[in-house]
């Protein structure tokens, strides 16, 4: 990778990071276990990177089986954890 | 670089922090949930649309095997384990990092046409070491929550000193595998050390400072997420693992705030140890009990009651009945809330969920700093398995391990009622003087039981 490439990547970082300093402060108390349960299926993301490394060609090599076994783990990040925020999200009412 | 899928990538990325920001209004949560879960799958599919998918069988059965247990453990998951379901979540994340992150090693040093440069192997070191000690952390504090494990803090002499050589081990292998990256034992030695320094941390760190813990364990998942986007040049990962790195952040100087104490000093761990013994030199508190029916008639002729859930309303699986009483109440017009204190239960925002399930309304959850000042003009505060969070020594006693910690003011109602199992001592090993107050009433047994027949009571009195 070249230098270039990893300012950008800085970049990317520090504003995301900022913004979501910015955003996740104005999240209230009440909803701070959604936010956990919803952030464990955004840190699912890794997702992408599993289904890159679990294509890598030929069968029983140890990148591909280390790829398969992010994907299964990052599956279960991403549906189990907006599946249980969604849950606990539907029982949040004002009456 | 293919334009369609870094287009679609950014799209994703925008869905996220839309979702983030619908979080910041309890009306909008649900659909911030829905557009954040329509940007994860606008990635996925974006990837697996460009990829030249060789392995297609593979990938799907690994998609099929992990939305399935993802889909069943969602949704059978009781509201009162959530804390354990987060815990495990972190660390399937932080798993799920580092084996990208060391498949991408192996990888690029088998294969002749790719070669690790620095950036690479650092971004890669860093996934794997951030990547380990959330997954092994991660377990271990699931262990403790579920109490598999003790919750009490293990702690042996060296214990720091020992935490360090690791760390200064890691540095040591992570050289010698950027001198030679051929030489993969280095790597094995890595992996081996960062998956034993997250058990070392976490296993001096108590039950109560759980919350802490899992805050923190939750921004580290998002850290290798990111750390793994410097691996793979992706800006997706960078930007879904900064917001989870900035929220775990946020949300453990929350509850280190709320505790009155410094990062350093929870992860340092033994919280409590010390106090434990030095607590029982004091002079007994005498406390006065109370039956299911006196506390009923306290009930029935308050006219404004304020309720302060704590774990042990969750362990009692307490909250349907809370729910009945406050029923109760309301038909005879008293004027009934719930204070929640930032630690109560085991993780931020718990009782919330816990309530919310018992189908209470959230405006009726009052925050810690917004109820404080009504204490003194309750009628009746009823403590349903809190203990800490409303000892009054935080305030008054400078020898207390807990002086300092912000508490509910609820011993300055005119009576308190406090629903406890037994006369044990709160997390932080503490006796709390608040059971001796002159206006304290000790309604002892388990919760769930004794709110039960209070409940009845007041129905047969209406």
């Amino acid at each position: 990778m070249s230098v270039s490439a990893l300012i950008v990547l800085i970049y990317v970082l520090v504003l995301a990071s900022y913004l979501g300093f910015e955003l996740i402060s104005k999240v209230p108390p009440t909803l701070h276990t959604p936010l956990m349960s919803g952030s464990n299926a955004i840190s699912g993301i890794t997702i992408v990177g599993a289904l890159i490394a679990s294509n890598e060609m030929g069968y029983g090599t140890l990148s591909k089986w280390l790829g398969l076994l992010a994907l299964v783990l990052a599956t279960i990040n991403v549906v189990g954890g907006y599946a249980v925020t969604d849950r606990m999200l539907k029982m949040f009412k004002k009456k | 670089m293919n334009i369609g899928i870094q287009l679609a990538y950014l799209v994703a990325s925008v869905l996220f922090i839309l979702g983030i920001k619908y979080l910041g209004k309890t009306k909008d949560a649900r659909k911030g949930n829905v557009l954040s879960a329509v940007g994860m799958l606008i990635a996925i599919a974006a990837t697996l649309f460009t990829l030249e998918v060789f392995s297609l069988i593979e990938i799907g059965a690994a998609i099929l095997v992990g939305a399935a247990i993802g889909l069943y453990y969602s949704q059978k998951v009781a509201m009162t384990k959530i804390p354990e379901m987060v815990a495990l979540f972190n660390g399937f994340g932080g798993l799920a990092s580092f084996s990208v992150a060391l498949s991408d090693f192996f990888f690029k040093n088998a294969n002749a046409a790719t070669s690790l440069d620095a950036i690479n192997l650092t971004s890669i070191l860093l996934s794997v070491l951030i990547g380990g000690v959330t997954f092994t952390g991660s377990m271990v504090a699931y262990l403790k929550l579920d109490g598999k494990v003790s919750g009490q803090p293990i702690t042996f002499s060296g214990q720091h000193l020992l935490n360090l050589i690791f760390l200064l081990a890691f540095f040591v292998a992570a050289v010698l595998v950027f001198i030679d990256p051929s030489q993969e034992i280095y790597l094995y030695i890595l992996v081996g050390l960062a998956l034993c320094l997250g058990i070392l941390t976490v296993i001096p760190i108590g039950g109560a400072d759980m919350p802490v813990v899992i805050s923190l364990l939750n921004s580290y998942s998002g850290m290798a997420a990111c750390a793994t986007g410097f691996i793979l040049n992706n800006n997706v990962l960078i930007v879904a693992g900064s917001l989870v790195g900035a929220s775990g952040i946020i949300l453990t100087q929350i509850m280190c705030k709320a505790m009155n104490r410094s990062l350093m000093n929870v992860l340092l761990g033994g919280f409590g140890q010390t106090v434990a013994t030095g607590g029982a030199d004091g002079p007994a508190v005498v406390v006065k009990e109370i039956g299911v029916e006196e506390s009923a008639m306290l009930f029935d002729s308050a006219s404004s009651v304020i309720v302060v859930p704590g774990y042990g309303m969750a362990v009692a699986q307490a909250q349907h009945v809370v729910r009945e009483l406050m029923e109760q109440c309301e038909k005879r017009n008293i004027e009934f809330r719930f204070a929640i204190h930032p630690v109560a239960g085991r993780m931020p925002g718990h009782m919330n969920v816990l309530l919310a399930e018992a189908n209470i309304s959230y405006d009726k959850l009052i925050e810690m700093d917004d109820i404080n000042e009504d204490f003194s003009n309750t009628d009746l505060v009823f403590v349903v398995g809190a203990n800490d969070v409303v000892n009054p020594a935080a305030r008054t006693n400078p020898e207390s391990p807990i002086f300092g910690m912000p508490i509910l003011n609820a011993d300055k109602a005119r009576t308190v009622i406090v629903s406890k199992r037994s006369m044990g001592k709160g997390y932080a090993g503490v006796e709390n003087e608040l059971f001796g107050f002159p206006n304290c009433l000790m309604l002892f047994g388990d919760a769930k039981q004794t709110i039960t027949k209070v409940v009845s009571e007041l129905k047969d009195m209406a």
